[in-house]
């Protein structure tokens, strides 16, 4: 996983609530078996029209956001589906931070996975920044990860996230690997499981 | 003084430190091609194998063809995606239930029509309706690709506890109102978000005296209220599922299971985190007329005016789904004329969703307007349909008769709307573009697209008369 330390970047906000993961990609970009590429496709339906010709109205096209990294959005963020392509083609994009008063809870999930940082913040603070961001003069803010504080012009806020969560992130952790030293405890649990349950080992078809 | 879901918890906890999420164990994996071929690929790439085959099983199902099956899938990218299932699963010693095999179908309606789904397990899949195994008193949450990958190479995967909600139905449904109707109705009250950070309980009397079936339909559609799973206690009407199903325990086994099952239910006096109550005799058939799940009313409402609303943001997602579902506040939900019908999804696609839609449809025609198809959630259970006669009561009808797969609940494959296109679907989101660029979804139970199928536009199901010969009962 890519590490996550500290981030400056440009905002954009989609502020709508319940982004859905069918909005974020839609499906008939996850026949593909590569974990790559999946940026051009990011809020296809907005992003582009009918025809396959870019939307000038939504937001991303227009010039002064398309080098945006950070994403401010509205709450429920993510929810729909299970599928990581939605967190892969957002950080594809280019986005390293995703604000928003809440997510989804299996999307929330799956951005921690591949280091890309989901924030939640109170639903008021994140329709200020909406605004600012929306503004001519833009907005920027700095994410310090180990600090759990955002900075701005004229703002700061803490934000939770769980500790190890963060520490999996500060240092790029690869979490199966950390499982499979625990190769002991699986073990003893699997011989235990057998003798206490032996009716859930399938039967050989 | 435990919930089910943290006696299930506690029985499958393999680390538990501090300052880290609990390490669980997983009983079952269903794989299908979508989610899985760069969890296979990371694996390969790390050198790494996976550890409990024998507790993996796959299918494909979701960017399937659901007709000419005998041809070659005309769709490049999708049949190199099904090409590295199969790969996948022969080099990684995985049984997966082929196209073209009786066993293949949506993977939720095959886990338990199996007998792989049982009480008290662990269960994931690459797929947010995981949820609807919940219904036998298993945990099942659904989980990203990086998720999918660490549970083939470990078969564990780290748990932060999710909060307990109770959600209890006093009472009964009323004739022509199904356990659709019921989760619908608990979306538009507890919202989209609702269930964010929890998993959802279902109790009380309307819960206890449904079907298996129905009660999957409800836990199936847990996720769409954000929680990630959904639990009904196993009761007598679960182990009567799963007796004799192929990979049911047997003999002294089935004995055995049984009395770990009956110990599966919450404490009486067990604390939830949340509760809400629902009166079941007071639900109504249900039809969704906006762009989230939430947003439904009773078929005998009307389409709502955004104006009533007062908070901000969702006075704003109320115009936007009325403009992208082309709807004008204060029509009346019987009044919106529809071009499509869909019957299947893993949400409405079993045996029971087919034959409570041919009692509607038996003897009648599919209206002109309307191109109506029909795709079992498994193969298995278009044998049987086909058995019952239910498939010539659908395609008399002018129903199209399918193989089985996810189709258009989220057209992945062909089977999809044009923009514009108004369908009375079965299945669980209503987004859009969910079911095609531009396409128009309303979320409503088999009956109720059968009836509108017929109709060619909304009609309340309990006016219609029904063949109860085939309902049968669910």
């Amino acid at each position: 996983m890519e590490r996550f330390v500290n981030f400056t970047g440009k905002c954009v906000a989609i502020y709508r609530a319940n982004i859905d993961t069918d909005q974020i990609i839609p499906k008939q970009f996850l026949k593909s078996t590569e974990r790559s590429g999946f940026g051009r496709y990011l809020f296809y339906d907005w992003r582009y029209n009918a025809d396959g010709s870019p939307n000038s109205e939504f937001i991303l096209n227009r010039p002064n956001y398309s080098d945006s990294t950070i994403l401010l959005t509205g709450t429920n963020f993510g929810c729909g589906s299970s599928r990581e392509h939605a967190p892969w083609s957002i950080l594809d994009y280019g986005f390293r931070v995703i604000i928003a008063p809440g997510f989804a809870d299996i999307f929330y999930n799956n951005c921690l996975k591949i280091g890309l940082l989901p924030i939640v913040l109170p639903e008021n603070t994140v329709a200020g920044l909406a605004k600012k961001a929306s503004s001519s003069d833009g907005l920027f803010l700095s994410v310090d990860l180990a600090s759990q504080i955002i900075t701005g012009q004229n703002f700061l806020e803490h934000f939770e996230i769980d500790p190890f969560r963060k520490d999996c992130l500060l240092k790029g952790l690869d979490e199966i690997g950390l499982t499979l030293e625990k190769e002991a405890d699986i073990q003893r649990f699997e011989a235990a499981r057998t003798s206490r349950f032996p009716f859930l080992n399938y039967p050989l078809a | 003084m435990k919930t089910l879901y943290e006696k299930i918890l506690e029985d499958h906890l393999v680390v538990s430190e501090s300052g880290k999420p609990d390490l669980i164990y997983i009983d079952l994996h269903l794989v299908h091609e979508v989610t899985s071929p760069q969890a296979f690929a990371a694996l390969r790439s790390a050198g790494r194998s996976v550890r409990r085959p024998d507790l993996t099983f796959a299918t494909a199902d979701h960017a399937i063809p659901t007709r000419n099956r005998h041809l070659p899938i005309a769709d490049k990218v999708a049949a190199a995606q099904i090409d590295a299932l199969r790969r996948n699963c022969r080099d990684f010693g995985i049984q997966l239930f082929d196209l073209g095999s009786i066993e293949q179908g949506i993977v939720h309606v095959i886990g338990p029509e199996l007998g792989l789904t049982r009480p008290g397990m662990t269960i994931v899949c690459g797929d947010s309706h995981t949820a609807t195994h919940g219904a036998f008193g298993s945990l099942a949450f659904g989980i990203g690709t990086s998720e999918v990958e660490h549970v083939l190479a470990t078969q564990t995967l780290p748990h932060g506890k999710s909060k307990n909600m109770l959600i209890r139905v006093n009472g009964k449904l009323q004739s022509g109102v199904t356990a659709k109707d019921l989760i619908l109705t608990v979306i538009n009250r507890i919202g989209t978000a609702g269930g964010t950070g929890y998993v959802i309980e279902y109790a009380g009397e309307a819960i206890r005296s449904m079907s298996m079936e129905s009660r999957m339909t409800i836990c199936n559609m847990s996720i769409e209220a954000g929680a990630r799973a959904g639990l009904i206690a196993p009761d007598d009407i679960t182990f009567e599922y799963l007796r004799g199903r192929r990979y049911s325990p047997a003999g002294e086994d089935w004995e055995r299971a049984i009395e770990y099952w009956r110990t599966l239910r919450s404490d009486d006096d067990a604390g939830f985190d949340s509760c809400y109550e629902f009166d079941g005799s007071s639900i109504s058939p249900t039809v969704t007329w906006g762009t989230s799940p939430e947003m439904s009313v009773p078929v005998d409402g009307c389409v709502p005016d955004p104006e009533t609303i007062t908070d901000e943001t969702k006075r704003n997602a109320y115009i936007r789904a009325l403009e992208y579902m082309e709807l004008e506040p204060g029509t009346l939900i019987t009044a919106i004329e529809i071009d499509t019908v869909f019957i299947g999804s893993c949400t409405n696609s079993r045996i029971g969703d087919l034959r409570a839609a041919a009692s509607v449809i038996a003897g009648r025609k599919v209206s002109p307007r309307v191109r109506a198809l029909v795709v079992p959630g498994s193969m298995q259970v278009k044998k049987q349909a086909e058995e019952e006669g239910l498939a010539r009561i659908f395609t008399e009808a002018g129903f199209q008769w399918r193989d089985a797969g996810c189709s258009m609940c989220l057209a992945m494959n062909d089977d999809i709307l044009s923009p514009g296109e108004r369908c009375a679907s079965t299945s669980n989101r209503n987004f859009e573009g969910r079911q095609g660029r531009g396409g128009r979804t309303h979320l409503v139970s088999p009956e109720m697209a059968a009836a509108a199928a017929i109709a060619g536009h909304f009609v309340d199901v309990r006016e219609f008369s029904v063949n109860k010969a085939l309902w049968k009962g669910l």
